[in-house]
């Protein structure tokens, strides 16, 4: 008997909807900053968009770094035997 | 002893006691009897109230198997019930050694949680290690005996470290009960290098992710409960407020996610995720104040339940197609929506979105930070957390679950394991959406309030952003490709110029070994027995070489003079030995007549 398989992230409709939610729930995120009052322990916290733009560098950042450093410790899967 | 009976058994002896006989059962009834046994260790956990309990004589001193208190009954209560859920979901595993092991390791992280004293802690400290090492070799690969045998060489060394520092304790204070100490002197540092070996402190971190990827299957998820969080439970009880442990967590929180990003295998993703958490629970313990703890603890708790289902998800998939590397799956959601659905659940849970339990944890320990006006460490306790969801959050469920579509068509796996994750599932998403129900249990009574407005939308921010990023980074190449290779870390040291330098030592020790056993063995002893043997005989015999002869020639007289002085001392038939024989005689005739 074949087994039953799901296609729904393989159908490019059904991508363009998800990423369609996810980039209008990023601009309503941004919005919302506007409208929340915020109890910051540092300046910074307090400035408009913060978290946002903290959280996209962040991630640049990190991969930015992990690429640098593959660079010196990527060894072949065979490297210890 | 009568203690022991009179409040019911150590959660601790329940599990490790029980353990013995799993082997002597069969079928439904050895899965029965395994359930019952965390399930009687929570009945007494739940009726036996705060105090000392479990007093047992050694020697001079008394030890305490049960010092219940809101710290350790919370960390009791989360060992118990995560041994319930990896319980269920080994149930189809056919190998009494996983079980053995895995019930003997928990009851050694229960042990060390209620150990009064410095000895029982140690004695619990070490049937962990002993146990744990048994749930790696039990995949009974080369490599996982290899892992194991590291792992446990590293543990030993860690166990000493400890053992040496509660020894100068002892003897300094002549107790052995033990409590917040002060991180000064020699056997503070050593407690604490000890634990910091169980807790994966970089640079001492690397068998960790050396060995729980090479463990089986239900046993990853058993060690990715007790033996770092059993450490953070030490480090609350001796070192909270140890200013040296805020840097320590902050660095642990970054330094595993760029390892991470670049791994290959799920299961080791997700033991660098491991890091990175506990660098957060670290960091809470020492900034030390109620609320930072109880962050720690509501923190070790939530970790415990989204990290064993996200090795539960992952090993599902292994389970059914024997793959764990990134470079092997992908497009498994297909068949296997269930899974790749507790997959996304714990990745959220770890990522700290709202209404997961991670949120309403890691948030206490970085509100702990900004309350207490540490700038730079609520920097990097927040860049930690868009790590996280780069790495753990996304990378795990996308190139497992979603990604290049890899081929394989593998079905869900069996239900125990389908229903060891939904209820881990289940609990992640229960405490994030009521987390007074974790706030009730945790030491200190709780005034936090997770979901502030600013609270969700900052978080929500900044996870989504750093989402943001990562697609960019995919779309556009520039995310680091999935590559069949490995990281050399901090292992490297000890597997590479450290085996060099065992291979030359060997050569070494081995050769003056040989050298010493010819000359002093085989050269030396043969010499000094021949000569004790002979010296007599040659010793005269040189000194007759020089008496005058008559009829013979010199050569001759010598040779037959020393060889009947020869056979003369080995027969005992020289004059002397002779003259010897007849007093020896005379004396003994002399006795008998008189």
């Amino acid at each position: 008997m074949k087994q039953k398989e799901l296609n729904t992230f393989d159908k490019p409709r059904n991508i363009k909807i998800m990423l369609g939610g996810f980039f209008v729930f990023l601009v309503v995120l941004l919005v919302l900053d506007y409208f929340i009052s915020k109890h910051a322990y540092f300046p910074c916290e307090g400035a408009p968009q913060f978290f946002a733009a903290y959280g996209f560098v962040s991630c640049v950042v990190v991969i930015t770094i992990s690429k640098i450093l593959r660079f010196f410790t990527k060894r072949d899967e065979t490297y210890y035997d | 002893m009568i203690d022991l009976i009179t409040n019911g058994t150590p959660p601790a002896l329940i599990f490790i006691l029980g353990a013995i006989l799993i082997p002597f059962f069969k079928g439904k009834l050895k899965s029965a009897y395994m359930l019952l046994l965390p399930l009687i260790a929570m009945a007494v956990l739940l009726s036996v109230p705060e105090g000392e309990y479990w007093h047992v004589g050694f020697l001079d001193y008394q030890l305490i198997f049960g010092r219940v208190d809101k710290l350790s009954r919370v960390f009791g209560y989360i060992f118990v019930l995560i041994s319930f859920i990896s319980t269920i979901y080994a149930l189809n595993v056919k190998d009494d050694l996983q079980y053995v092991a895995g019930f003997c390791y928990a009851g050694g992280a229960l042990g060390v949680t209620f150990a009064g004293d410095f000895f029982t802690l140690y004695i619990f400290w070490e049937i962990m290690a002993v146990a744990s090492t048994f749930l790696i070799l039990a995949r009974r690969t080369s490599q996982s005996q290899k892992a194991a045998f590291r792992y446990i060489l590293f543990h030993i060394v860690g166990g000493l470290f400890l053992l040496a520092g509660i020894i100068i304790q002892i003897t300094k204070t002549g107790q052995i009960t033990f409590g917040f100490m002060e991180l000064q002197g020699i056997g503070a540092w050593l407690i604490f290098l000890g634990v910091a070996v169980n807790a994966a402190v970089p640079p001492l971190h690397p068998w960790l992710k050396d060995a729980y990827p090479e463990a089986t299957i239900a046993g990853a998820v058993f060690l990715s409960a007790f033996t770092t969080k059993s450490a953070v439970y030490v480090m609350i009880r001796i070192f909270p407020g140890a200013e040296v442990l805020i840097w320590i967590g902050a660095f642990m929180t970054i330094y595993p996610i760029f390892f991470a990003e670049i791994e290959n295998d799920m299961r080791r993703v997700l033991s660098y995720s491991l890091m990175n958490q506990v660098g957060f629970m670290l960091c809470g313990v020492g900034i030390g104040t109620q609320l930072a703890l109880n962050g720690t603890v509501s923190h070790a708790f939530a970790h415990i339940l989204y990290k064993a289902l996200l090795f539960m998800s992952v090993g599902s998939v292994m389970h059914v197609t024997g793959k764990s590397k990134a470079t092997d799956l992908g497009g498994m959601y297909k068949t296997m929506p269930l899974t790749c659905i507790f997959c996304l659940v714990g990745a959220l849970s770890i990522s700290a979105f709202p209404l997961t339990s991670g949120f309403i944890s890691k948030s206490m320990i970085i509100s702990a930070s900004g309350h207490e006006q540490f700038f730079i460490i609520w920097l990097i306790l927040q860049f930690a957390s868009a790590g996280v969801i780069a790495h753990a959050g996304i990378k795990v469920p996308f190139f497992t679950f979603f990604g290049h579509d890899s081929g394989r068509r593998a079905h869900e796996p069996p239900a125990n394991m389908m229903i060891a994750m939904g209820i881990a599932a289940f609990l992640c998403i229960f405490i994030g959406v009521c987390p007074q129900f974790l706030y009730n249990i945790l030491p200190y009574s709780v005034d936090y309030v997770p979901y502030t407005g600013a609270h969700v939308v900052g978080q929500l921010q900044l996870l989504m952003f750093a989402v943001l990023a990562f697609y960019f980074l995919l779309k556009s190449g520039r995310y680091p490709a999935e590559l069949r290779a490995i990281n050399i870390d901090t292992d490297w040291f000890y597997r590479k110029p450290l085996t060099v330098l065992v291979n030359l030592m060997g050569k070494f020790l081995n050769g003056l070994n040989a050298t010493m056993d010819l000359i002093l063995v085989q050269k030396f002893t043969g010499s000094v027995n021949a000569f004790a043997k002979h010296a007599t005989a040659s010793t005269i015999c040189f000194f007759l070489s020089f008496s005058p002869k008559k009829n013979e020639t010199k050569d001759t007289s010598n040779t037959s003079a020393s060889s009947r002085l020869e056979t003369a001392f080995a027969t005992g038939t020289t004059p002397i030995g002779i003259f010897a024989a007849c007093a020896g005689l005379m004396i003994v005739v002399l006795y008998l007549l008189v």
